[in-house]
């Protein structure tokens, strides 16, 4: 872990971090290839590590989002509430089924959110340049 | 139960299960579908996504730290500049069109989507 790569690490926390405050993510995708790639951790050590990480970032961001006005509070805590029985289900489901094909299905699932926001998107920049 | 309700439950249930099976992405599918599914705003999605990632990152990471997997000082190394991070970007959100924080994030799906097949 010499000092280049610490900073190469810190500064992919960084744009992790603004990702979080931008698009309302963890940040995980950024975090964990940082902690694997540049400081040596193995891939599940990695995605535990970032989850430690995403917990501060989170609360201060949900805490900067609350203050501008954008959080609808009993909305998150009812879909975090509700991750719990989701991590179980998805437990099950990885002991029943391949996991190539649930990530081919989670995969497909994104893609398919991704045409959804990409529509929505060309919309509303049609009615910002009319009005 | 309510409609709504019910629709909230699936999103929880689907961010835990994908957080619970890859280790990262349950904002990237809270969001999108609190904007296409119950009609939120962007900024309100992704803001009340902020707030429901904070339960589901701290209940995984009391898991998996049982498991002894957690390094603290690496992550401190990456977490400590995302704390400036999350500011600024919560800060620039608040300066941009909604349209464009769906624009924004339709590459960040697209490049979780193909980590994931890839």
């Amino acid at each position: 872990m010499d000092a280049g790569s610490v900073a190469i690490a810190a500064a992919i926390g960084f744009l992790g971090g603004v990702s979080g405050g931008l698009l309302g993510v963890g940040g995980g995708i950024l975090f964990v290839p940082a902690l694997v790639f540049f400081l040596g951790l193995s891939q599940v050590a990695g995605e535990s590590t970032s989850l430690l990480a995403i917990v501060p970032v989170a609360v201060l961001g949900a805490w900067r989002q609350r203050r501008y006005g954008n959080v609808r509070l009993v909305a998150g805590l009812w879909i975090g509430a509700l991750s719990i029985p989701g991590v179980l289900v998805g437990t099950a489901l990885a002991n029943a089924l391949s996991q190539r094909a649930l990530a081919v299905a989670f995969a497909g699932l994104q893609v398919f959110l991704a045409v959804g926001l990409a529509r929505r998107a060309v919309r509303g920049r049609r009615e910002a340049t009319r009005s | 139960m309510p409609r709504r309700l019910v629709r909230l439950a699936l999103i929880g249930c689907l961010a835990g299960a994908f957080s619970g099976l890859f280790g990262v992405g349950g904002g990237s599918v809270i969001v999108p579908l609190l904007v296409l599914w119950l009609g939120f705003g962007e900024r309100e999605a992704t803001g009340t996504s902020l707030s429901a990632i904070v339960l589901i990152a701290s209940l995984a990471v009391i898991v998996q730290g049982l498991h002894g997997h957690v390094h603290v000082l690496k992550g401190a190394i990456v977490g400590a500049p995302a704390l400036l991070g999350v500011v600024a970007g919560a800060a620039l959100q608040q300066r941009i069109p909604e349209w464009l924080v769906a624009a924004i994030f339709v590459p960040l799906l697209l490049v979780s989507a193909a980590v994931l097949v890839f």
